[in-house]
């Protein structure tokens, strides 16, 4: 394995603190919701985890087509990377939102329009790892995640869109509501604040995961070649 | 009117958000040095061959 770069270093310093900052803004800084009291501020980590959770999925796509055109290995290692770190973002996002759901909505879970999605988008991406372990060869492999990648990143924009479209109970924070969403509430000035920070720092801890599991990509890369070499 | 006692939900869901997040970064360090170890043995193995 190379050297850690400064970098990454400077990044894992920064993730600590942004985590620190972010918790801080969320747990003090930010208010207490009127009504709901103090479950709302779940509402930070959960916006900030989906946040990295979607962005990621697309970033999985994008690298996936990157990958069909170059087949060039480096873009399926960014592409398992962006996977599995915003496969654990988004597993954060749907508990909280669960979590959230028992006071403002009395269960844990409803089969609403956005929940469903949220659900089967994350099944989409377990079932992605299931995929890439039963093939062994690194070509083959690469080239049928790049392809499910692409497909499956089609479950991102969806999730995010379908509060906008349906009718759902999911609350929207920003853009219109649906007029059967329950639990939503008016972000004063300073819990927008403990918004963005949570975004902010949640997207470099996301950068500084990605990194790493990129490096852990190569090494296994580099063992699989050197496995394969022995055996031989 | 005086907001609901949902601090439990809270503490849970900060719970659950930290305990994920330390799961993962403790897989990917146990990945990491069992990668760390297996390239050593094939390098010893790939040395002896020569």
């Amino acid at each position: 394995m190379q050297q850690k770069p400064i970098l990454l270093t400077i990044l894992d310093v920064l993730s600590i603190i942004g985590l620190g900052v972010s918790t801080y803004f969320a747990l003090v800084f930010a208010p207490t919701e009127a009504v709901m009291g103090n479950v709302q501020r779940v509402f930070y980590f959960h916006i900030g985890t989906a946040w990295v959770g979607l962005v990621g999925f697309v970033l999985a796509a994008v690298s996936g087509i990157v990958y069909l055109i170059t087949k060039d290995m480096k873009w399926d290692r960014f592409e398992v990377a962006a996977v599995e770190v915003s496969t654990m973002f988004f597993f954060i996002t749907i508990v909280l939102g669960s979590i959230w759901a028992r006071p403002a909505w009395n269960t844990w879970w409803t089969w609403d329009p956005r929940l469903t999605t949220a659900a089967v988008t994350e099944l989409i991406y377990i079932a992605y790892f299931m995929l890439r372990a039963g093939i062994e060869d690194p070509e083959k492999r690469a080239r049928f995640g790049a392809v499910y990648a692409l497909l499956g990143g089609l479950s991102a924009p969806i999730t995010f869109m379908v509060i906008r479209l349906f009718r759902t109970i999911h609350p929207v924070v920003v853009g219109n509501a649906s007029a059967a969403a329950e639990g939503g509430f008016d972000m004063t000035s300073n819990m927008l604040t403990a918004m963005f920070v949570a975004l902010g720092a949640f997207t470099i801890i996301f950068i500084d995961l990605m990194w790493h599991r990129i490096r852990i990509g190569g090494l296994e890369e580099k063992v699989e070649q050197l496995k394969l070499k022995v055996s031989m | 009117m005086e907001p609901a006692n949902t601090d439990n939900y809270m503490i849970a869901g900060y719970i659950v958000s930290f305990v994920t997040m330390g799961i993962y970064l403790l897989s990917m360090y146990l990945r990491t040095r069992n990668l760390k170890r297996d390239l050593e043995t094939y390098e010893a193995m790939e040395k002896d061959g020569k």
